[in-house]
């Protein structure tokens, strides 16, 4: 570090050696807790999942190769788990997603009450998401719950729905929470790509003739295209390995009917004890992601191509 | 282009449904934090409450648990997001600044660190932490929370080093200062906004936390505010919903103020971010 103090720096070009080790001295007080805690955790993580290891001080581990894999094949409950970690992850990512283009499309014409909308959007956002399930257990609550209240005021049912606590009407109504914490992010997102797009391309469009639904086809979605299957990259993502939300509003329950995967892999860690089964789930939710997003990227470039 | 009045009758129909759907929600947890006990109680209730109330405010506030909650939450966040600050900052310097062979590295780790399910990584996370005797203890979840906001703080924050502009810091070194006079009285200066901006987003996502929390604190003593309102809600008997909405309040201030100071920047520096990403 005395070294950059005191040298006199000269005007540089990117790309000379000198930099380089400059460079790592900016890089260094970052470098250790960042391999200690992030890089290593994560590949000892990965390896744990060909383990037996078990929480506990002084438990042996020893190297088991793919048996969690294989006990994992035949645990109908985790089947279940991914299943239901799938319905939920593409229902509310695509629905999160119309429901953020319809706002950012609304938020992006010259309407009123846009300011107003456009703060409202943001603060799901920022709200912790433990505070954001308290919320909707108590607008979902069987007797003291305005949805429930109004439900029955219009005569849609005439008796009390305890939506979180049915086996039918949980995963719905989770994934409902679900959209309404996600919605902010994508719509923001997707209104700076709307108000990234020339705007003499509609007036060639409005010249020709087009209409506003033909303009929305042909200009506003292919224009959108790279930012679409950006945030639905991510949305998917970051739903999958989703946890605090459903965690504090229905803990995986009623039986089992919301048990995300990473609920399941947190019960069967910290609940059993059982590490290395944890991790090798962990394993399972990577690949799977993996494979996703390599489907999913490589359709989206092809077509652009 | 004119928009015919029926379009216009629809499109403020659909944003008067978004403002429904996004806004009663919280118009209801609010409503219901100033409700009095015996309105609570009523068989039909309304949106707004009869007579505003503070007393679940009183009652919240005199929760042993929540206090201290609040407290170790604030402590946490604070702690953290000065590391993340004092971390971060030469980083973004060296990752906008320096073509270095790290930099690749760099963002290709700040891609994994959003793919990978969290579940891998605080199990051995927890096995490191236990024999350091850092389980159970407010050092041991500020750094986890310090490397794990890393990623978004360095994304942000080298968007506003890059758009500092170059030939201001040549202009200096020309002047003979050095590079860390010129990072000290000349970038620094000029990225105010980007630090406020990485740090409260920092504050805000160490606030807000929850599963790291739930795995590495056990103890009641050291429960952040959203381990304290989840057990709340947990099996633990009889809920108070009253104090329980005006405590979920509370927890939300923090954000609620960085967005009304933040709610232009924070698309822009976003953007930035995304630009040059």
């Amino acid at each position: 570090m005395t070294a950059t103090l005191t040298a006199p720096t000269q005007v540089q070009k990117p790309g000379k050696p000198k930099q380089n080790r400059e460079a790592i001295f900016l890089f260094l007080p970052a470098l250790l807790p960042v391999l200690i805690l992030s890089v290593y955790p994560l590949i000892r993580g990965i390896a744990l999942g060909f383990t037996d290891a078990r929480a506990g001080l002084h438990v042996e581990t020893k190297f088991v190769g793919f048996d969690n894999f294989s006990k994992l094949l035949h645990n109908n409950l985790f089947w279940d788990s991914f299943r239901i970690g799938v319905i939920w992850t593409l229902s509310v990512t695509i629905l999160q997603f119309v429901a953020a283009l319809g706002l950012a499309l609304l938020l992006n014409t010259d309407i009123k009450f846009r300011g107003v909308a456009r703060t409202l959007a943001l603060i799901p956002w920022a709200m912790p998401p433990v505070v954001v399930a308290i919320m909707w257990r108590l607008l979902l609550h069987p007797t003291n719950g305005p949805v429930n209240e109004i439900l029955q005021n219009l005569h849609l049912t005439d008796h009390p729905i305890n939506f979180l606590g049915n086996f039918s009407t949980a995963l719905p109504a989770v994934i409902v929470v679900g959209i309404w914490v996600g919605m902010p992010m994508t719509t923001v997102t997707l209104l700076a790509g709307l108000q990234g797009i020339d705007r003499t391309l509609y007036e060639a469009a409005a010249v020709d003739g087009a209409g506003a639904w033909s303009q929305f086809w042909n200009i506003t979605l292919p224009q959108l295209r790279t930012v679409i299957v950006a945030i639905t990259s991510l949305d998917m993502i970051w739903n999958f390995n989703s946890f605090g939300l459903v965690y504090v509003l229905t803990a995986g329950g009623p039986g089992g009917k919301t048990m995300l995967p990473m609920l399941f892999a947190y019960n069967e860690a910290f609940r059993y004890g059982n590490f290395g089964m944890a991790a090798a789930m962990g394993d399972v939710m990577v690949v799977i992601i993996i494979l996703f997003l390599f489907f999913y990227l490589r359709n989206r470039l092809r077509s652009e191509a | 282009m004119r928009t015919r009045p029926t379009t216009r009758a629809l499109q403020y129909l659909a944003v008067l449904a978004y403002l429904i759907f996004l806004g009663f929600p919280l118009l209801w947890l609010i409503s219901s934090s100033l409700k009095s006990p015996r309105e609570f109680a009523s068989v039909t209730p309304s949106i707004l409450p009869k007579h505003v109330d503070f007393s679940n405010y009183t009652d919240a506030l005199s929760e042993q648990g929540l206090v201290r909650g609040l407290v170790n939450s604030l402590q946490i966040s604070i702690y953290s997001t000065i590391l993340v600050l004092i971390v971060a900052l030469p980083v973004s310097y060296a990752l906008a600044r320096f073509r270095s062979r790290l930099r690749p590295l760099t963002n290709g780790w700040i891609l994994v660190s959003q793919v990978f399910p969290v579940i891998l990584i605080v199990i051995p996370l927890f096995m490191i932490l236990r024999p350091l005797h850092l389980t159970n203890t407010i050092p041991g979840v500020v750094i986890v929370y310090m490397v794990w906001s890393l990623p978004f703080a360095l994304w942000m924050l080298q968007g506003y080093v890059a758009a500092v502009p170059r030939e201001l810091e040549e202009a200096a070194s020309v002047d003979g200062a050095s590079r860390l006079r010129t990072i000290v009285s000349i970038v620094m200066p000029l990225l105010r906004p980007g630090l406020i901006a990485t740090a409260m987003f920092t504050f805000i996502s160490a606030w807000n936390e929850f599963f790291f929390a739930l795995v590495l604190l056990q103890d009641p003593q050291l429960k952040t505010l959203p381990l304290v309102l989840a057990r709340f809600v947990g099996a633990e008997g009889q809920v108070q919903f009253g104090p329980l909405a005006a405590a979920s309040v509370l927890a939300t201030v923090p954000s609620l103020v960085f967005f009304a100071f933040l709610q232009r920047r924070l698309t822009s520096g976003l953007l930035s971010g995304a630009v040059k990403g």
